[in-house]
């Protein structure tokens, strides 16, 4: 099993590979379905996902809220373009922080590999200044911001 | 609120800060280092704990790479180190962190009997 693996491809792109002890189909229905998706995707812990609201048919939107203790919370928005079950997924989404950041075109697939399967997302930027600012590199900030940020971040 | 998943993060560099940011009180001394270069007696002084606690923090977050000490005379001031706070504010930070979290506990679901598993063995 490869852990999970994040490269940067070209100017633009965020590609993600994992891989999973499970069968392509069952990777992918815990990608588009809510009662699953929201047992898993929740990032650190501390957070649960009070709102999972998913129609990955093409044309349809789907919408996830994040809250923690705190009482931070936070959301994605996002609509899919393309769904072949169970081997790939497109879909557009952007965060609400509660700004929307620019719209991240992703798409993943789901190949069988072995007894498992292999994930991999391409995530698409608008530009490459878009990523570099998401990425936070050549990208002054004040250290200030960066500590809010990171106590968001640390909860 | 951070969590590390030891088989997944071995590839990634975030594993020693986070780790190091685990604790409130070196969030806290991070939080103080933000506002400008600090010595031992001043971060001690706020946190109401020894020298020799707050220098094991300091050591941890040295450690981790978060923050720099240079040697002025006798003091040992402290200052963080800026790079080393944006990877982990940034946003790719956050996604790979969110993301471990993520297929960590996705490997346990799938890991599981799925309800309809259940459904169809109960009801045969």
């Amino acid at each position: 099993m490869k852990p999970l693996e994040l490269k940067l491809n070209g100017d633009t792109q965020v590609i993600v590979t994992r891989e999973f002890a499970a069968s392509p189909e069952a990777v992918f229905r815990a990608h588009v379905e809510p009662d699953l998706i929201r047992q898993w995707m929740l990032g650190p812990d501390g957070w649960t996902m009070p709102e999972c609201v998913a129609d990955f048919r093409p044309g349809g939107s789907f919408r996830y809220v994040w809250a923690n203790e705190e009482g931070e919370s936070f959301s994605i928005t996002g609509e899919c373009i393309a769904c072949e079950p169970f081997s790939r997924l497109e879909h557009i989404e952007r965060m609400h922080l509660p700004d929307p950041t620019p719209d991240n075109h992703i798409v993943t697939t789901f190949d069988p590999d072995g007894e498992g399967t292999l994930m991999t997302m391409v995530m698409t930027l608008p530009s490459a200044e878009v990523r570099s600012t998401m990425l936070g590199t050549g990208m002054e900030r004040g250290m200030e911001v960066s500590y809010q940020r990171l106590e968001a971040l640390l909860g | 609120m951070i969590v590390l998943y030891n088989d997944l993060v071995q590839t990634l560099d975030l594993n020693a800060p986070f780790a190091a940011l685990a604790d409130p009180t070196r969030r806290a001394i991070l939080a103080r280092l933000c506002q400008g270069e600090a010595g031992v007696m001043e971060l001690a002084a706020p946190f109401n704990l020894s020298q020799p606690a707050i220098s094991r923090h300091l050591k941890v977050l040295e450690n981790a790479g978060l923050i720099t000490r240079r040697v002025d005379r006798t003091r040992r001031p402290c200052k963080v180190v800026p790079e080393a706070v944006d990877e982990l504010t940034s946003w790719l930070s956050r996604l790979r962190v969110a993301m471990e979290a993520n297929y960590a506990r996705l490997d346990q679901l799938l890991a599981q009997p799925t309800n309809d598993d259940n459904n169809e063995t109960s009801r045969t």
